[in-house]
């Protein structure tokens, strides 16, 4: 009788030092910038090294590029951060981009249309408010469905995507100036109505605070508040959670109201405090970003800051070396793409050991 | 003018069809693909690729190969997409969306980038790399079409991917249905713990699958570039990769349905330009509905819970045999 | 004639806990033997390693008198072996042809239509009633069942191991069960199958044997012995637990079930009229066969499954209020001041998160506790460090994952956590399952002290011995119904044993005259 079990078995880890599972993780993005510059030596014919200093100088070229740099990662971690807590929940929300865009619209709306209505400051409330509460709505209409009649929420969030882009197609073309031209422009160029005020003569400071607040508060939300509690319940048994008495359906649908409204936040931050203006790009697949930014960071805010600095440096510094070397932007899709293979690839070795197996004793 | 609606329908479909069908076969494996979009684009640009590099360094070029270079060029790309989403999800059970989302990115920065630098290439007024022998080749249909009317513009004036295309669903709906392989690859998707106490290798079919998913709609992509617009221009195929996720909804996991649902949704695609009376904005929100009629099949599907029109039960979820 | 499977010292080890020690078995052609055994007498584990399963850490398989080596279920097939496992392994939206053909490859061209004939020839040949097209989500348990049986048939296997076929089958569904085994073994095949109800050995097999504890202990052909011998051999010697058991100090009704009435997600009835009451300073054991409707029963006491029928009734030790717990959720029964503690069977799935750590599965219960938004963790972590040190829990510390503890420290964690809420009323479901011998004292004495304390217990064990010298009464359940009430200072394990398997016995016999 010949053994024909195979050599090697993969079997659960039981627990992974955290610095074990850390160094895991610096070794994967080492591999990866070698493999990425690799891929750029290919394309460019260019030493790695200067590459990677072009890179750098993406990021990090003078005050105004840093300033850039914590914009792009403020955007990114604030819907990074609205959809942790529904990721947290096992609820996959991939609807962010829609969320966020519509919540960029209702801001857009309120700016062309409540143009001297109201002073400016009223007008900003207004703004945050509606973006909210649209960003909320289109978080809560999957989730019902999902709680109410265990409908997809994956397919259902990644369908309301493109309702939100068509929708804001629509109004691109309805309110273009000059009409015809399919783009809205810059609204109240002259009046900044609506505009997020500079701050210290930053005029990116208060997106950045703004986002920095909530991280803390989502940070404190899922660790110390008892509906974080719950939702994480939630989101590592049901059972569980039906033995303790948590209502379900309700956690769904209030955790998806959150992370609706902060989806319509970072909308609302990207019209009244970026590019005062609005189309169906304004989002620029940040929503599906996020996605793999959270994930990265195992659904911790604070990680997020990291993890978001590395996907926004790594987009700037591709870029950089795009214009530098004379290649297109599109180079920055393909290295994020890289480096995001090799962290999530690596996470197999964190959970699971592979094991040589024994040779047992043959039987006679 | 309905019929030239119609023609333009079906080759509108025909794209999402390569992708559906694709993302089906993938689907009932367990793996939900979401990087079937990125898929589409390297499947036509690399079909692109092979393409150009025929054109501009072969004097005489033969039809045969003018259509087999690009299409094998296109094939193998999008199997190397496939690879990368079947090592990460299977093998190393990397979490589905999160690794879609990334090929995505990855798949279409890579049309985008190689499409531009092709563009920079032929330096050409436009930003675009236009194809005009492979495309004629690529479009050249049935002699007798011609002879046929109304009919023949209709059914017969394609490509040959335009039937190759329908050809691969239905084909694909026989596996699935009517085959052995067809009946283990449900059981992989269904339940995979089952299959494999059956001695089905779940690993095995989950990779073909998705190899072979990927590669069909990466035709998806190739078809769009080559013969329906004959141009590659970046961002040109826009959106289609996910509309042929919706389809996938739409068409409740079965290919032959998608090939009615796919002129359906490529008619709505397209409907704007037929009807009078809208402004440009209005095909904003036409180019809507079939999102919309997709939730409504979505939800319609899950209030009635009719077992055959649900998900795959394991969609979206990495098997791991457990041991003792 | 050499026997159609023989077994020699089959040895099984899972970690510590020896599963299998030193088994022998044969089993002949035409013939059905019965593996008789307590719950975790390593019965599920030995067939296991004749279904390619697990693979035996000592000893000899031998077919038709070679020897053999069974790496995989596919290798068992190749010998012939089928095993029908008591969780269904069936796809749900497959018709019942589709589920028996899967992963076959014989070679042939694959027709369906030829393999729904071939299906219906092996239920006729045996007398099954089944419909080859229909699916599986549309089939009742016993249907499904019959399902897996036939397809073990299709793949020409000519020996059979069932496990416990009959736990999910009403009286009814287990005679045309019984019947169909039978027509098999005139057929020539071999069947084991496992089982604990005595009757149903008597009735069905051939021979018997025996296993208690993980150990061998005997074969007798079954027309040589009755009900007692194999009572005897089957519960082993008598285990001292050495509890001081307490006479019950002023006992009160805390809890009391009237006509309480259950079914299940298919429409089974899973309790059937239930009536008993639960009195402080006592521990009430409830004894049963795996799956008579113990669980269902705990958790519609705790609100967590719907009830057709009957009523719950809590006494309120203060106030001397009365509640009825029916159709409550487990927060309106908390809201109602019902100090109720449950310890679930599903430990990890239910009772505890895995990935949270201890504090904050202490908090699992009383997180909503304190005013504001925010958890208050002072308490939890202060009671997890006062169980981590009073149950001996072995952890690094409070913040370890749960999951990352044995099963004992698992236990005591979720045990602890109940009692800490000072409950009137204690319910654990097998406690000590797959604990070791110093974990399950502990949990014995803890039980004990809530005893003591004036709590009334509710005590699902699987151990008769345990509760024999723990508990005060003793309820036995068959089948969904109480079958009896015996106080525990001087019923015996026989006594309990037959009221075990009674209920099905009442029902046979009204199906014998119906017929």
């Amino acid at each position: 009788m010949k053994m024909r079990e195979p050599l090697f078995h993969i079997a659960k880890r039981r627990r992974m030092d955290f610095w074990k599972a850390w160094l895991i993780r610096i070794v994967a993005v080492l591999f990866a910038l070698v493999v990425s510059g690799l891929v750029s030596y290919l394309l460019t014919k260019t030493n790695p090294i200067e590459i990677y200093q072009t890179m750098w100088k993406g990021s990090f070229k003078n005050a105004r590029y840093i300033w850039n740099l914590a914009q792009g990662i403020a955007i990114l971690l604030c819907v990074s951060l609205a959809v942790t807590p529904a990721f947290k929940m096992r609820f996959w929300n991939i609807g962010a981009e829609g969320q966020a865009l519509i919540g960029g619209l209702v801001a857009a709306t309120c700016m062309l249309k409540l143009e001297g209505a109201m002073p400016s400051w009223l007008l900003i409330l207004v703004m945050l408010c509606g973006s909210m509460l649209a960003g909320a709505i289109w978080g809560l209409v999957p989730a019902v469905f999902k709680a109410k009649w265990g409908t997809n929420e994956t397919l259902f969030t990644l369908m309301m995507n493109y309702i939100a882009i068509q929708i804001v197609s629509y109004f691109t073309y309805i309110w273009a100036v000059p009409a015809g031209s399919g783009k809205i422009g810059i609204i109240n160029q002259k009046s900044q109505i609506g505009w997020l005020p500079a701050l210290f003569g930053q005029k990116y400071l208060i997106n950045i605070l703004v986002v920095l607040a909530v991280t803390v508060i989502i940070f404190v939300y899922l660790k110390y508040s008892k509906h974080g509690y719950e939702l994480s319940v939630v989101g590592e048994s049901e059972n569980t959670a039906r033995y303790i008495g948590i209502n379900v359906k309700k956690v769904i649908i209030r955790t998806m109201i959150l992370s609706g409204a902060l989806c319509g936040l970072a909308g609302f931050l990207l019209v009244a405090g970026t590019d005062h203006t609005i189309d169906s790009n304004t989002v620029a697949g940040r929503g599906f970003t996020a996605i793999m930014v959270s994930w990265l960071a195992k659904f911790n805010p604070f990680s997020m800051i990291l993890t978001s600095l590395l996907i926004v440096f790594l987009q700037r510094g591709a870029g950089q070396v795009a214009t530098d070397m004379g290649l297109n932007e599109s180079f920055s899709d393909i290295i994020t793409g890289i480096i995001i293979f090799f962290i999530i690839g690596c996470e197999f070795f964190i959970n699971y050991q592979i094991k040589r197996t024994g040779r047992r004793e043959e039987s006679k | 003018m309905f019929a030239a609606f119609l023609q333009r329908a079906i080759m509108q479909g025909i794209p999402l069809l390569y992708g559906s069908t694709g993302e089906i076969i993938t689907e009932k494996s367990g793996n939900l693909n979401l990087g079937i979009p990125g898929i589409m684009y390297v499947g036509g640009i690399s079909g692109v690729i092979g393409a150009f590099f025929y054109e501009h360094f072969s004097p005489a070029m033969n039809p045969f190969l003018a259509v087999l270079i690009p299409f094998l060029c296109s094939l193998v790309g999008s199997l190397l997409m496939g690879l990368i989403y079947s090592f990460l999800t299977v093998t190393l059970r990397a979490n589905q969306n999160v690794t879609g989302l990334a090929l995505t990115t990855f798949g279409v920065g890579i049309g985008n980038f190689f499409g531009g630098s092709l563009t920079r290439l032929v330096q050409s007024e436009v930003p675009s790399v236009s194809l005009p022998k492979t495309s004629a080749f690529f479009k050249t249909s049935l002699p007798f079409a011609k002879n046929l009317g109304v009919i023949g513009d209709i059914f017969f004036s394609h490509g040959f991917m335009v039937y190759l295309a329908i050809l691969i669903a239905l084909v694909a709906a026989y596996i699935l249905k009517r085959t052995r392989v067809g009946l283990h690859l449900r059981a992989v998707g269904e339940s995979p713990a089952t299959a494999d106490a059956d001695g089905i290798n779940v690993s095995r079919y989950k990779y073909l699958a998705t190899c072979i998913g990927s590669m069909i709609a990466g035709l998806g992509g190739l078809y769009y570039v080559v013969d329906y617009v004959g141009v590659w221009s970046n961002d040109g195929f826009g959106d289609r990769g996910w509309l042929a996720i919706a389809l996938v909804i739409f068409a409740v996991w079965r290919p032959n349905s998608a090939v009615l649902g796919s002129l359906l949704f490529g008619g709505l695609y397209i409907v704007h330009n037929y009807i009078t009376g809208f402004g440009v904005a209005a095909q904003e929100l036409f180019k809507m509905t079939p999102y919309v009629v997709t939730i409504l099949v979505l939800i319609i599907t899950s209030i009635r819970e009719k077992r055959e029109s649900q998900p795959p039960q394991s969609l979206g979820l990495s098997y791991f045999r457990e041991e003792r | 004639m050499s026997a159609a499977i023989e077994l020699r010292g089959i040895t099984k080890v899972f970690g510590t806990i020896v599963a299998n020690d030193d088994v022998n078995l044969t089993v002949n052609r035409g013939e059905i033997l019965s593996i008789l055994g307590e719950n975790g007498s390593g019965k599920t584990t030995l067939m296991n390693m004749i279904a390619g399963i697990y693979f035996p850490d000592k000893g000899q398989i031998f077919i038709d008198g070679k020897e053999v080596c069974i790496r995989s279920p596919k290798d068992a097939f190749d010998y012939k072996i089928g095993m029908i496992h008591q969780h269904f392994k069936l796809v749900d939206v497959f018709t019942a042809t589709e589920n028996i053909v899967l992963g076959l490859e014989d070679g042939e061209r694959f027709n369906l239509k030829k393999a729904a004939e071939k299906v219906r020839q092996i239920s006729s040949r045996y007398g099954f009633e089944i419909d080859p097209d229909k699916k599986i989500y549309e089939m009742s348990v016993s249907e499904k069942q019959t399902v897996e049986i036939i397809k073990v048939l299709y793949r020409g296997a000519d020996i059979l191991i069932l496990d416990e076929p009959t736990a999910v089958l009403t009286p009814q569904e287990t005679q045309k069960l019984f019947a169909v085994l039978r027509k098999m073994r005139q057929g020539g095949k071999s069947i084991i199958i496992i089982t604990h109800k005595l009757h149903e050995v008597l009735a069905l097999s051939d021979r018997v044997s025996v296993l208690c504890k993980g150990k061998y202990i005997g074969t007798v052909t079954t027309k040589d012995t009755n009900e007692s011998e194999l009572t005897e051999m089957m519960v082993g010697k008598k285990v001292m637990l050495n509890i001081e058991r307490s006479m019950p100090k002023d006992p009160q009704v805390r809890l009391e079930v009237h006509g309480l009435d259950c079914h299940d997600r298919e429409g089974v009835k899973v309790l059937d009229n239930v009536n008993f009451t639960a009195r402080s300073g006592e521990i009430l054991g409830i004894a049963g066969i795996a799956g008579s409707g113990q669980r269902e029963l705990l958790e519609a006491i705790a609100g967590l499954q719907h009830i057709t029928d009957g009523e719950i009734l809590y006494h309120d030790p203060k106030s001397d209020a009365i509640e009825n717990l029916r159709d409550k959720t487990p927060m309106q029964i908390r809201e109602l001041g019902v100090r109720l503690s449950f310890v679930p069977e599903d430990r990890l799935g239910m009772g505890l998160v895995g990935n949270m750590d201890i504090t904050d599965n202490m908090m699992l219960r009383s997180y909503r506790r304190g005013k504001g938004a925010f958890l208050h963790r002072k308490a939890p972590r202060d009671l997890a460090e006062t169980i981590i040190e009073q149950l001996e829990v072995v952890t690094p510390g409070v913040t370890t994952p749960v999951r990352n503890l044995s099963g004992g420290n698992v236990q005591k964690v979720l045990v602890g956590r109940e009692i800490a809420a000072a409950p009137t009323v204690l319910m654990a479901a097998y406690p000590v399952r797959g604990l070791d011998i110093n974990s399950s004292y502990m949990i014995y004495n803890l039980l004990n002290e809530q005893k003591e304390k004036g709590v009334a217990v509710i005590f699902v064990g699987e151990d008769l011995d345990v509760l024999i010298e723990l508990c005060d009464r003793i309820l036995v359940i068959g089948s969904g119904q109480v079958t009896g009430l015996v106080d525990g200072r001087t019923a015996t394990k026989e006594e309990i044993g037959f009221l075990m398997t009674k209920s099905v016995h009442r029902e046979e016999e009204t199906a014998n005259e119906n017929a």
